[in-house]
């Protein structure tokens, strides 16, 4: 009963980042952006196919600190080879479980970004479930919540990364490249970030609360 | 390895200096890179404060380097380094840098210097050049061009290779050399060092009279110490030398002293050829000549003036202004000529009319010759027409052999179809200006600025004044002026890239005048037009407008030196490659030529807004 259940080693070098996480001022955060490549939009049935990500600290990309990664796949759907131009049997993919591993070593206990984030985190949960381990423990912010957050819309129109790079000139390079996509939305983070701390203090609460209770509480 | 720092890479190796560096080492910093993001009016570091411990590259915008008085000293576009002299000096910045609108920089760890880049010696050149070429005192050197129109330095005009010789050289020798090598005089060197120079009038004087024998030494007639003088004194300055020392010739070094190299000679002479190469002996000269041959001698002595002007870099409205009126004057006097060979005197008053952009007065280079003739109406209408277009026949003949090309559209007074009298032109605009399809709004943009260079000029005015009488009739017109005005979007893309032309022999290229100065003529013209202005030039247009819309004032500032720009540009730029100067290769610029023309297409997108807010063409289409 007061036994913890014993997880494998990775996991637990994963949790304890999380011990002694002490409160750190914005500029100290250690921002994750990530974007992953899957082979469909179904989280039960698709698999992740490549994983890009890239931190960002005291307002700089970090490029030295970035991570790239291409997974194995058992089945191949040759029809989406086509979007992310991810080939099956590229030299340096490697197994599911080894991404996964890699990825958590990668993020430690960074906050971790992402346009439309929950879809990323779910692919990811659902991976480490079937390796017996427990949910990405990590803060998560979404670039969509981010960018209503700045009021310059004020509809409820879910904005695709297209539409944001082009709202917030961004040039588009590497699109539907996992690391290129994280980039760009790297770049996005930045500029709402930016544009967030003219107004307010930039703190974790304040960028995780949704756009639409702002005035409510 | 990423993909991140192979795109990174991919523009380093585009960009001085990165580009000197190996495929392995312009990786390495790709992937130290860290990517900044700055808005509009954000300052980056500041003067006098610590180092910071990285530096800058540009990846998309600009930033503004700033002097203590706030002055902007240099821009640095897409793909320009800074930040790095403090670190190389390893010092507080002596500028600031703030951010002239949204920019990505890249940011590199000073470690990234001192490990890579100053270990590559052409490197270190380009950074020290660069350094050396962004010296601060550049900046003032625009300010002081007026001063130059009088004080006209000497720099290009000196002989550079002057004939020497040895003091031991016998006079018969020195003699003969002379002779061959065409020259007054020469010069006795020791070391390249000038010690004394015989002119024709030591032979004349010394030998001619028998005092001396020809066989001796030129050491016994030369003339010593040499007058010398710097490179850098003005003409005025080396005349009075001149007079002082009842001399004919100087010599030139770097400062004026006599123990240095030689760099030539400066007869008065060419102190004759100088002040003939100005533009009001040009214009005698014009208006004594006879011959065709004169007057084309005369005009390539124009175009070598214009050069001159233009390295000079004087004002370019005031280049514009002479300019034209030796194109102006040199029209004249071919007329003249004409009416002489003709044997008949014209048998009404009339107005020989330059149109477009000749009309404007706004042609630097040659370009076609667009003319028209305005006659006064008689009852023998059709007999003196045929007197006009055999006078219209010649001059354009003469006109074409002194250089300017035959206009391709036959926009030519030598066409019955633009030789007309006064009240056959009334009838044309009022036609033109009532059916604004878009082949007649084409011919008002280009006899809407007409100019009188021979003849009465109050046919131009009566003609001209029906002009605004018919737009008063046909108030929709002027929209359909402003919608062809706006025909033509400013050449920048979404990315700050430069739209090129996509097809044709032009290729790649970019279209300066359709593209650029072609907007804001015709914005000029449509809003002067509408304000009753009654310039041609489209700066005066401008300024004009500035006068008459104080609201405004900003915008057509802009607009003003955004067409200066643009045609010292072209200018520029044709001279160069001796052409039109109309399509421009992108690679063939710098940094800062194309920061430039991308701030001329703002005022291009401003005036057009205004243009479409105006006549409210947004309804309109």
């Amino acid at each position: 009963m007061f036994f913890r259940k014993k997880y494998p080693p990775f996991w637990e070098e994963y949790l304890s980042h999380f011990k002694n996480d002490s409160k750190k001022t914005f500029s100290e955060i250690r921002f994750v952006i990530l974007d992953t490549e899957t082979t469909g939009l179904n989280i039960k049935h698709d698999k992740i196919l490549s994983i890009g990500a890239i931190a960002v600290k005291n307002e700089s990309i970090n490029v030295a600190d970035s991570f790239e990664c291409f997974v194995k796949q058992a089945i191949f759907d040759k029809n989406t080879v086509e979007i992310h131009g991810i080939r099956k049997y590229d030299s340096q993919k490697i197994a599911e479980e080894k991404a996964i591993q890699d990825f958590l070593k990668f993020i430690k206990n960074a906050v971790l970004v992402g346009h439309h984030i929950n879809f990323d985190i779910e692919m990811l949960n659902n991976s480490l479930s079937k390796m017996g381990v427990p949910k990405l423990k990590n803060i998560l912010l979404d670039t969509g919540n981010l960018h209503k957050k700045t009021l310059l819309d004020t509809t409820d129109h879910h904005f695709s990364l297209d539409e944001l790079i082009k709202m917030y000139k961004i040039t588009p390079h590497d699109r539907h490249n996992a690391l290129g996509d994280a980039m760009i939305t790297a770049q996005l983070f930045l500029k709402i970030t930016k544009k967030l701390s003219k107004n307010n203090t930039l703190s974790i609460a304040y960028l995780k609360r949704p756009a639409k209770h702002i005035g409510l509480i | 390895m990423n993909t991140i720092s192979y795109r990174i890479k991919d523009f380093l190796k585009e960009h001085h200096p990165f580009s000197f560096l190996h495929a392995d080492e312009q990786l390495e910093i790709a992937k130290n890179c860290s990517i900044k993001y700055v808005e509009e009016n954000e300052s980056i570091f500041d003067i006098e404060k610590p180092l910071l411990n990285h530096f800058f590259l540009v990846k998309d915008g600009a930033v503004g380097l700033y002097n203590q008085q706030n002055q902007l000293l240099e821009k640095c576009d897409e793909g320009d380094i800074f930040g790095l002299r403090a670190i190389i000096r390893n010092d507080t910045y002596k500028l600031s840098a703030k951010a002239l609108e949204e920019c990505i920089l890249y940011t590199f760890p000073s470690e990234i210097y001192d490990e890579i880049l100053s270990k590559n010696n052409d490197v270190v050149q380009f950074i020290i050049r660069n350094f050396a070429s962004t010296n601060y005192l550049n900046v003032n050197a625009f300010e002081n061009q007026k001063a130059i129109i009088t004080e006209e330095k000497l720099t290009i005009n000196f002989s550079k290779n002057p004939v020497t010789c040895k003091k031991e050289t016998s006079i018969k020798d020195a003699a003969q050399l002379m002779t061959d090598k065409k020259v007054g005089s020469i010069l006795i060197e020791e070391h390249n060092f000038p010690i004394g120079i015989i002119t024709d009038k030591d032979f004349r004087t010394k030998i001619a009279t028998g005092k001396i024998d020809i066989l001796l030494s030129v050491e016994k007639i030369m003339s010593s110490p040499v007058i010398c003088v710097s490179d850098k004194i003005s003409i005025a300055e080396a005349q009075i030398v001149m007079l002082k020392n009842k001399i004919t010739h100087l010599c030139i070094t770097k400062s004026g002293m006599k123990n240095e190299e030689i760099l030539g000679v400066l007869s008065e002479h060419d102190i004759i050829l100088i002040r003939e190469n100005n533009p009001s002996v040009l214009i005698k000269q014009i208006k004594r000549s006879l011959t065709i041959d004169e007057l084309k001698k005369i005009r390539i002595q124009s175009f070598d003036l214009l050069k001159k002007y233009l390295f000079q870099d004087l004002d370019i409205d005031f280049i514009n202004k002479i300019i034209s009126e030796i194109t102006h004057t040199l029209t004249a006097r071919i007329i003249d000529l004409a009416i002489e060979q003709l044997q008949e005197k014209p048998p009404v008053p009339f107005s020989w009319l330059s149109l477009g952009s000749q009309g404007r007065k706004e042609q630097l280079l040659l370009t076609d010759q667009d003319n028209a003739i305005i006659f006064r109406d008689s009852k023998d209408n059709e007999k003196n027409r045929d007197y006009f277009l055999k006078l219209a026949k010649i001059v354009t003949t003469q006109l074409h052999e002194i250089g300017y090309e035959y206009c391709p559209a036959n926009m030519m007074a030598s066409n019955k179809e633009w030789c007309l009298s006064t009240q056959e032109w009334k009838e044309k605009y009022a036609n033109w200006i009532s059916k604004p399809v878009p082949e007649n709004i084409l011919f008002c943009t280009i006899f809407f600025d007409i100019e009188t260079i021979y003849g009465d000029e109050k046919l131009e005015v009566d003609v001209t004044h029906s002009i605004y009488q018919n737009i008063s009739k046909n108030t929709i017109f002027l929209n359909f002026l402003a919608l062809n005005s706006t025909q033509n979007p400013p050449p920048l893309g979404f990315f700050r890239q430069f739209l090129l032309e996509a097809s044709g022999a032009q290729k790649e290229q970019f279209d300066i005048k359709a593209r650029a100065m072609m907007p804001l003529v015709d914005a000029a013209r449509l809003l002067s037009i509408h304000q009753k202005i009654d310039v041609k030039n489209t700066i005066e247009r401008f300024a004009a407008l500035i006068l008459k819309e104080p609201q405004n004032e900003e915008i057509y500032t802009q607009c003003l030196n955004a067409y200066k720009t643009l045609l010292k540009f072209r200018t520029k730029y044709g001279l160069q490659n001796n052409n039109s100067g109309r399509y421009i290769d992108l690679n063939s610029l710098n940094k800062s030529e194309k920061l430039t023309l991308k701030e001329c297409f703002k005022a291009v997108k401003e005036i057009q807004s205004l243009i479409i807010n105006r006549f409210q063409l947004a309804n309109f289409m």
